[in-house]
């Protein structure tokens, strides 16, 4: 969930109003925000780097406010004061408007060399805008917000904006070789090729986390003026040259990126959010995009689309009974312009280009629901009438827990995954012969692969609780994972319950009565007939020769018993002596 | 090892000492126990055990024995423990009281004709006896003589102060010496300050000169015989604790997580299989149209596998449905508009949450038709790429609640997981507007904390989008509405609140 950091008394002075703190955050609560925290930059700063960093910081108050993740309109102080006075009823939606520049349309062309690493660009252009230092700053930080959030930290847009008086059309779009593309990139003195700003930017902390999206590729997306002046090389960096500032009256803004309808959503967010400063409100110049194959398209966007809701419909979703007329008054509040139409009973709802996120008609029933107040609704019990069923398996489980503790044995709770170390060579096997699934990704290694065993995660329970006084009588029963091809991902659970004794002595006979108690509650009768159960001699690299055996039972093999190898018991980092007992209790269902 | 048997038990008998001990020495001390009662019983109001000791002349601790053996037997004497600061003369000092202090010694071996130096020296109080008698100005060195240094008397006679002072310390008059005289002979190692630990013993509620050993326990020889009935019983100390049962334990978290099956149970749920901890991408996300570009699909967040990498199968009809929703609409939707890709719905991984398992089900009961409705529930565990720290599991249980049928609103969501969240003792609940994927309209749940004064987040919910529902195969009119929690975070957050107190041991 992203969140927005906006000075308060800014915030106060665009709402036209002050709020307690308490207050603001039932604001917040009631619109589906966060107020997440208060404090200021000298306290971030102090937090994170200590009081001597943060002396001279600003002690301004922020607000920290969580914001949705759909919610690309709300990523910046212009956006949510605007949300929230139309939730309030204290303004109406502004109205955002595409025109014709009065000259020559800005035009900005794609070749095919682009296709292959990032093949859409869309751009527009704020005209007359007026910055100040808290404009430009909230400017700058939407670019940031979008391109961690939507643009999914560049890789699938990345935005540049430039002074367009320092520029001069018609703008191409292209992909070159790094060792061809040569400037001054923002914030340094002296030009670049391509090649070498990756190699600075490797120490970026900032730039670092997005060369991997361009970095082995043979050709690098770039933009050019009509003058050879690099606007910028994305989705790394803009050129230095027409670098935008709080003095900048015109800007050009490009998006790039593998994503076109992304990129669309990118555009219209930052042209309708700022076109708040332009001289003519609301307005945005329209630019011309020429792709590859020729064919034009015009810039923002900023699509109206009608739709369609019956009130009724509304109602029955959310368990409310108001007038059409109502909810059309509750979707307006929500940044939905909302009336009613046709019979009376239909609500058309215009979605603005600020609201991406209104994909179908169940996203406009949520906003009716959170202008009535989610709090408002009347609480109701469906009728559904059902009858409980426990799944097979977990009530076994449920069933056997309860009497391997009456049986005086300890449950734990082990992670599913581990090291392969853990489950292979600890135990005295190769890890291609557990049929272990592999995690392609851990950040440690103790979780390379999921458990095929119980036994592991036992035996490190007990390393973990040395201290305690023994005998150590523990137990779990959980899920393994092992390959299976028969499956449709491949892989195939199955529970099991493992029991351990640990002790001065290796006490086989009681995991072996333990083994009994259990074979007793699953009715499993002693012997070899069908349906019986029987222990025989076997042998296993976890256990001490001629101390293990298998358990077969209902005519299959269930499982082992047995005293542990000394390898094991040492790998472990255990001391004492240890029998175990592990089986798959599947079969008893 | 602290217990009610008094065999063991602690309470009652003097300090530092056990019972057990003290009623071994008892029969030992036996003699001087009986001399103890028969005193006391003549004393007037108690007696001190010190005195008692100097009075028989034995050793203190003799006496102390029988002192905590008697007590051991409940209320026969009450002792009280008394400590005393007295001054002792050191052996040097004993030495001194009896033969005079070394300066006196010196000053007396001095012949009226002098003694030579040397020999002086070799005396055995030579060497401290004649620079204090120098002080002292009892005795002068002539250096002049003809065989080497000579000492003679300077006066006739002296008071030999320092032996007088301790024989008064002997005599037990220390305080008629000041602060400084004691502080003095203390520096010389010939005072010492020693702490007596003694009892003042006085007659108990059940004082009798003879001794009648209390019974620790009832026997079985007891009951038959008769012989409680004429017994004494050691009294219990009850302030002891009992001996933990020898049992084993089931785990605290899987406590409630029974709780939780419990309550899913009574409120008519359904329980869904839940036993594959390995899924693919397309049921953990692209069924239900969480896109394939979404962050929780990053290799950051979600463990994703090597082997093996793929699911091999996939409902191809039901995919083409999902594919088309995701990139082109459909159902009443604008979809995402993006290239959907089979490869990325292939990916296996560990389940990032068990609402794959719920996507299985719906997809299932989807197939069933006639359409019934059904209410389901699950809790097992979910996985996410995290490294562990105090705050963050790799693995954790989720749990989770749908409820699928005709007409189903918000406010049977709302109802629903106030009847869920009362059973489990949470009655104050309200709900914020949130975003979720595949929930639209969401609604996160938030309870009053009264230890920390503020709402906290209890689970999250909402109705499952159609753009998910529809391309299983349900009927448009059917809703289904779905709540999910962590099982972890209310046990630690529901034990803060007192509410799940009957769920582990403390």
């Amino acid at each position: 969930m992203p969140t927005v950091s906006v000075k308060r008394d800014l915030l106060f002075q665009a709402l036209g109003r002050t709020y307690t703190d308490e207050e603001f955050d039932e604001l917040c609560f009631e619109f589906g925000l966060e107020l997440d925290e208060i404090t200021s930059e000298k306290e971030i700063i102090s937090k994170e780097q200590g009081n001597v960093k943060a002396a001279g910081a600003s002690d301004v108050v922020l607000y920290k406010i969580d914001i949705p993740a759909n919610r690309y309109d709300l990523l910046c102080l212009e956006g949510l004061v605007r949300g929230l006075q139309v939730f309030k009823e204290r303004i109406k939606a502004p109205v955002y408007k595409r025109v014709m520049p009065d000259g020559k349309i800005q035009k900005l062309i794609i070749t095919e060399e682009t296709a292959k690493i990032r093949p859409f660009a869309v751009a527009a252009v704020l005209r007359n805008i007026k910055f100040t230092k808290d404009r430009y700053d909230s400017f700058i930080e939407l670019q940031e917000k979008l391109h961690q959030n939507i643009c999914r930290k560049r890789a699938l847009v990345a935005i540049g904006t430039h002074d367009l008086d320092t520029l001069s059309g018609p703008f191409t779009y292209t992909a070159k070789r790094p060792s061809d593309i040569k400037f001054k990139p923002l914030n340094k003195t002296k030009e670049y090729t391509a090649c070498e700003l990756m190699n600075i930017y490797k120490t970026d902390n900032h730039l670092k986390h997005y060369l991997h999206i361009i970095e082995n590729k043979p050709l690098y997306p770039v933009i050019y003026d009509s003058n050879g002046v690099v606007l910028s090389m994305p989705p790394i960096i803009n050129g230095d040259h027409s670098r935008i500032t709080v003095n900048t009256r015109n800007i050009f803004i490009e998006c790039t990126g593998t994503d076109f309808t992304k990129a669309k959503i990118v555009l219209d967010i930052i042209v309708t959010m700022f076109s708040e400063y332009c001289e003519n409100q609301f307005t945005v110049e329209a630019a011309e995009v020429v792709f590859p194959n020729g064919k034009s398209y015009t810039f923002p966007e900023l699509a109206y689309r009608k739709e369609m809701v019956r009130a009724d419909l509304i109602n029955k979703k959310v368990g409310i009974r108001e007038t059409p007329e109502n909810l059309a008054k509750l979707l307006t509040r929500m940044y939905l312009k909302s009336e009613v139409i046709g019979d009376g009973n239909q609500i058309e709802i215009e979605i603005p280009p600020t609201r991406a996120d209104i994909i179908h008609a169940c996203d406009i029933v949520e906003d009716a629901a959170i202008a009535y107040g989610y709090n408002n609704i009347q609480m109701t019990l469906p009728k559904t009438y059902t009858i409980a069923n426990q799944f097979p398996l977990n009530k076994l489980t449920e069933l056997l827990r309860y009497d391997m503790a009456a049986a005086g044995f300890t449950e734990v709770l082990t992670f599913a995954l581990c090291s392969q170390e853990d489950i292979a060579d600890k135990l005295g096997l190769d890890i291609s012969a557990t049929k272990a699934v592999h995690i392609s990704n851990p950040k440690t290694a103790e979780f390379q692969v999921a458990r095929t065993t119980l036994l592991p995660g036992l035996l490190k329970t007990i390393a973990a609780n040395r201290k305690m006084p023994l005998p150590l009588k523990l137990f779990e029963i959980s899920d393994i994972v092992i390959k299976d091809s028969n499956t449709d991902v491949g892989a195939k659970n199955y529970r099991h319950l493992c029991a351990v004794y640990y002790n001065k002595n290796p006490g086989f006979e009681i995991i072996h009565g333990l083994l009994d108690r259990i074979m007793q509650l699953l009715d499993v009768p002693p012997g070899e007939d069908k349906g019986g159960y029987v222990i025989k001699a076997s042998e296993g690299p976890a256990f001490f020769p001629g101390r293990c055996a298998e358990i077969f039972a209902r005519g299959q093999s269930v499982g082992k018993l047995g005293v542990l190898h000394p390898d094991v018991i040492t790998k472990f980092e255990l001391t004492m002596p240890c029998s175990s007992l592990e089986i798959n209790i599947g079969p008893f269902l | 090892m602290a217990m009610h048997s008094p065999d063991s038990g602690s309470g009652g008998s003097g300090p530092g000492q056990d019972t057990l001990s003290t009623l071994e020495a008892a029969m030992a001390d036996g003699p001087v126990a009986e001399l103890l009662l028969r005193r006391l019983e003549a004393s007037d109001g108690g007696l001190d055990s010190a005195e008692l000791a100097a009075e028989l002349g034995m050793e203190h601790q003799a006496v102390v024995g029988a002192v905590k053996s008697l007590q051991a037997l409940g209320e026969v004497i009450e002792a009280e423990l008394r400590s005393t600061k007295r001054w002792e003369l050191t052996a040097e000092g004993e030495e001194i009281a009896r033969e005079g202090s070394h300066e006196a010694r010196v000053f007396r071996s001095i012949p009226p004709e002098g003694l030579a130096q040397s020999e002086l020296m070799r005396l055995p109080s030579g060497k401290v006896g004649f620079s204090k008698a120098m002080s002292n100005k009892w005795i002068r060195v002539d250096k002049s003589a003809a065989d080497g240094p000579r000492v003679f008397r300077v006066v006739d006679s002296m008071e030999d102060e320092v032996q007088r002072r301790l024989q008064l310390v002997q005599g037990g008059q220390a305080e008629k010496l000041g602060e400084k005289e004691r502080s003095e002979l203390r520096k010389r190692k010939l005072l010492a300050e020693v702490t007596l630990k003694t009892y003042w013993v006085s007659k108990g509620s059940a004082f009798s000169t003879s001794i009648s050993k209390q019974e620790t326990e009832l026997s079985p020889e007891m009951i038959s015989s008769g012989s409680w009935r004429d017994r004494p019983f050691k009294p219990y100390n009850f302030l002891a604790h009992g001996v933990l049962p020898d049992s084993g334990h089931l785990h605290p978290l899987l406590k409630v997580r029974s709780q939780f099956r419990q309550i899913f149970l009574e409120m008519g749920f359904t329980e869904m299989p839940t036993d594959n901890f390995i899924e693919s991408s397309f049921w953990n996300f692209d069924a239900l149209f969480q896109p394939q570009q979404h962050p929780a699909r990053d290799q950051h967040d979600t463990f994703f596998l090597r082997d093996p990498a793929e699911a091999l199968q996939l409902p191809m009809d039901y995919v083409q449905r999902v594919k088309r929703t995701h990139s082109q609409g459909g159902y009443g939707s604008q979809g995402y508009k993006y290239t959907w890709k089979l490869d990325e719905a292939r990916k296996n991984l560990l389940r990032t949450h068990t609402t794959s398992a719920s996507a299985r089900a719906l997809y299932r009961l989807a197939q069933k038709k006639p359409f019934t409705p059904v209410k389901y529930f699950s809790i097992d565990r979910v996985f996410r790429n995290e490294t562990l720290d105090a705050t963050h599991l790799a693995e954790f249980h989720q749990i989770e609640g749908v409820v699928a049928d005709h007409g189903l609103t918000l406010g049977h969501l709302m109802g629903v997981l106030r009847e869920f969240f009362t059973k489990l003792g949470i009655t104050q609940l309200r709900f914020k507007p949130a975003y979720n994927p595949y929930t639209e309209p969401s609604m996160e749940v938030f309870s009053y904390h009264q230890g920390l004064k503020k709402w906290v987040e209890v689970g999250n919910s909402g109705v499952f989008r159609p753009e998910m529902l529809l391309p299983m195969g349900l009927p448009e009119n059917v809703s289904v509405i779905a709540w999910g929690l962590s099982l972890e975070r209310p046990h630690r957050r529901l034990r803060d609140m007192g509410q799940s107190r009957t769920a582990h041991p403390p």
